[in-house]
């Protein structure tokens, strides 16, 4: 080929590349002005601190925003203690090439690829059919007419949280162990060379060091929770409820869902438009606010890594 | 824990080799092991929930899986995979039909619909998500590159629930416009739909892949007088081949297992025919929708989980074969180098 073809060629090329990475761009534009104009309006304080009314054509979603917000709550004091110590473990703790180690990495990136719907299986099968039966058969006995009160083995908020907690851990972990591989090896060794024990030094040095990184994970656990939908499908969420959850074995409203049920299942999909629109850029602001602060710590932290070595 | 024990430890090993440890060592020591113990008991965890998920939905799915009597006059092997003859003298087909007299459980409308809409998902997601990979690492000003990465990284934090209601509500009538398919909802809608989501997870993985090549591949190139994109074409991407390859096969197992998207913009209507433009029921659409309806532990309950069995089996598979690629690529990487 001649230099001018070459030329030509490669040019023709960056520009192909350098398209497609523009489509990527531009579709997620398109999605983000298509719901902030369509939402934009609607999305009002009534909107926000109210509860739907007229068979979801009118009112507000503040339940959907508090079942989400309570979900998620639970699912992060579940899901990141355990991440932290699997992280903590896999860096610190584990032997070289040990065979435990190995085998937590190959469970946590399949845990990883598991579909979301197979994690909404799960909570049924293991959480509200096994532990839920066990327990309603240890603790309650059923009144004379058979009813069960309290009745453990139905969807409520807990299994629901407990299902989104093992989806999380494995973003939880993986942001936590690259955390914890950009505290420096010096900064551990100081501490052991003062007379702080393995323990100390963790507890003192190591994970206060981590903190963003760790924070970073667990705002993209709750972002993740906050947006799954399928999962819990059938372990806890309501299509409606009057009364905001009092309990932990209540069922619950939850953001993404009401998204699901008011573009699929309205009888007036009209009537109810607006208030979708507003439901999703609700739900997108949460999400994306939560991933922007997650991805600006991480990028300050990769900045501060990169330039202490 | 005083702040004076360290002082103390440093003492008591001097003189405490004759006598053996002190008991305030000792006690620290077991303090210590007790710590680790702790530790490594819940990173097993991370096992513990992979094979938990495994054996309690195959155990919702037994009955299926074994052929039990309980669910025998509904549903065996044969009635989920080969083709039925449901009334006298018409043809034996694949029917997906769990409420009606006869519930019909055939596997084949759902696995053709769920291959119909992933296939349109990689047609797109993977060169698009490829070339925007190369274009990242090799062609863009460091400027671009910094503002692109967190921005395709944003995409993949859109809830997937959004990305249904984008599909239902805007993606669908523009295709229909765009391309005239008689109904609304289609295999087309829901894969275009669904690369949305698998562009990021494609581009992030082969992002990676690609920049893990070593400068010197780079500079040996030029050097010999390649230019860039002959670089980036002939060199760069053939040596980062495996975790490219990991990236769509990454890509291609999330696509099998997304739910929402699938759900909303699929029409979820199980056919068996080949044309795009046809509304198709996914596996995991089908699990979603039909759950709510089932009577526990009946026949029909049992198959959505074997359908849940099917998806964590398939997936599992295809994640590790990515996780092969991507072990191929780091020795690769590692071994040619130095």
């Amino acid at each position: 080929m001649s230099v001018r073809g070459r030329k030509l060629a490669g040019r023709g090329l960056t520009w192909l590349t350098g398209g497609a990475a523009f489509l990527v761009v531009a579709m997620l534009t398109v999605i983000l002005w298509d719901v902030v104009r369509g939402g934009a309006g609607r999305v009002t304080w009534r909107f926000l601190t109210s509860a739907p009314e007229e068979g979801m054509a009118g009112g507000g979603i503040f339940p959907a925003i508090y079942g989400t917000a309570v979900m998620t709550l639970l699912m992060t004091i579940v899901v990141l203690p355990i991440g932290v110590a699997t992280a903590v473990y896999l860096h610190e703790y584990a032997p070289p090439r040990s065979r435990l180690a190995e085998a937590v990495r190959v469970a946590v990136t399949n845990l990883a690829g598991v579909p979301s719907i197979v994690f909404g299986l799960f909570g049924l099968g293991f959480f509200i059919q096994f532990i839920g039966t066990g327990m309603d058969a240890a603790f309650t006995a059923p009144t004379p007419e058979g009813v069960l009160e309290p009745h453990y083995a139905k969807p409520a908020l807990i299994w629901a949280s407990l299902t989104l907690a093992v989806l999380t851990l494995p973003v939880v972990i993986v942001a936590t162990e690259e955390a914890l591989r950009a505290v420096p090896r010096d900064l551990r060794d100081a501490s052991l060379a003062l007379g702080a024990t393995k323990s100390q030094t963790l507890a003192k040095v190591v994970l206060p060091g981590a903190l963003p990184g760790i924070l970073t994970g667990a705002i993209l656990a709750v972002a993740r929770g906050a947006g799954e939908v399928a999962p819990i499908l059938f372990t806890g969420v309501a299509y409606f409820l009057p009364d905001l959850p009092d309990s932990l074995f209540t069922q619950f409203m939850h953001l993404g869902y009401h998204v699901y049920v008011l573009a699929t299942q309205s009888p007036d999909v009209e009537a109810t438009l607006p208030l979708l629109y507003a439901t999703v850029l609700v739900l997108l602001v949460l999400t994306f606010a939560l991933n922007l602060v997650a991805i600006a710590i991480r990028t300050r932290t990769r900045r501060k890594a990169a330039g202490a070595h | 824990m005083g702040s004076s024990a360290p002082v103390r430890v440093a003492l008591d090993v001097g003189d405490g080799r004759a006598a053996g440890p002190s008991a305030s060592i000792r006690r620290r020591q077991a303090r210590e092991a007790l710590i680790a113990a702790a530790i490594t008991i819940v990173a097993a965890t991370g096992i513990l929930a992979i094979v938990l998920i495994f054996v309690f939905v195959a155990r919702e799915a037994f009955p299926v899986i074994v052929g039990a009597p309980s669910v025998h006059d509904e549903v065996d092997y044969a009635r989920m995979f080969l083709p039925q003859v449901w009334r006298e003298g018409r043809p034996a087909s694949f029917v997906w039909q769990p409420v009606g007299d006869v519930p019909k459980y055939s596997m084949i409308p759902l696995f053709v619909g769920t291959l119909k809409v992933t296939l349109v998902a990689m047609l797109v997601a993977a060169p698009i998500g490829v070339a925007a990979a190369l274009y990242t690492s090799e062609f863009a000003p460091r400027r671009v590159r910094e503002i692109l990465k967190p921005t395709i990284e944003l995409l993949a934090g859109i809830p997937s629930v959004v990305v249904g209601f984008f599909a239902l509500m805007v993606l669908a009538t523009f295709l229909q416009d765009t391309f005239g398919f008689s109904s609304r909802l289609n295999a087309v809608v829901a894969g275009v739909g669904l690369a949305l989501a698998v562009v990021p997870v494609i581009f992030t993985v082969s992002e990676d892949a690609l920049a893990a090549v070593p400068r010197s591949y780079r500079e040996a190139s030029l050097a010999l007088g390649a230019t860039p994109w002959e670089t980036a074409f002939k060199i760069v991407l053939p040596a980062a081949a495996p975790g490219v390859l990991a990236a769509v096969v990454l890509g291609f197992g999330r696509s099998i297992g997304e739910t929402m998207i699938v759900l909303m913009a699929s029409g979820n209507a199980a056919t068996t025919t080949w044309s795009f433009g046809d509304p198709v029921r996914t596996l995991p659409a089908t699990i979603a929708a039909e759950m709510g309806e089932v009577v526990f532990g009946g026949a029909h309950y049992s198959v959505l989980f074997f359908i849940g069995v099917e998806l964590f089996v398939f997936t599992f598979a295809l994640n590790s074969a990515a996780s092969f690629f991507v072990r191929r690529l780091v020795r690769r990487m590692s071994g040619k180098t130095a």
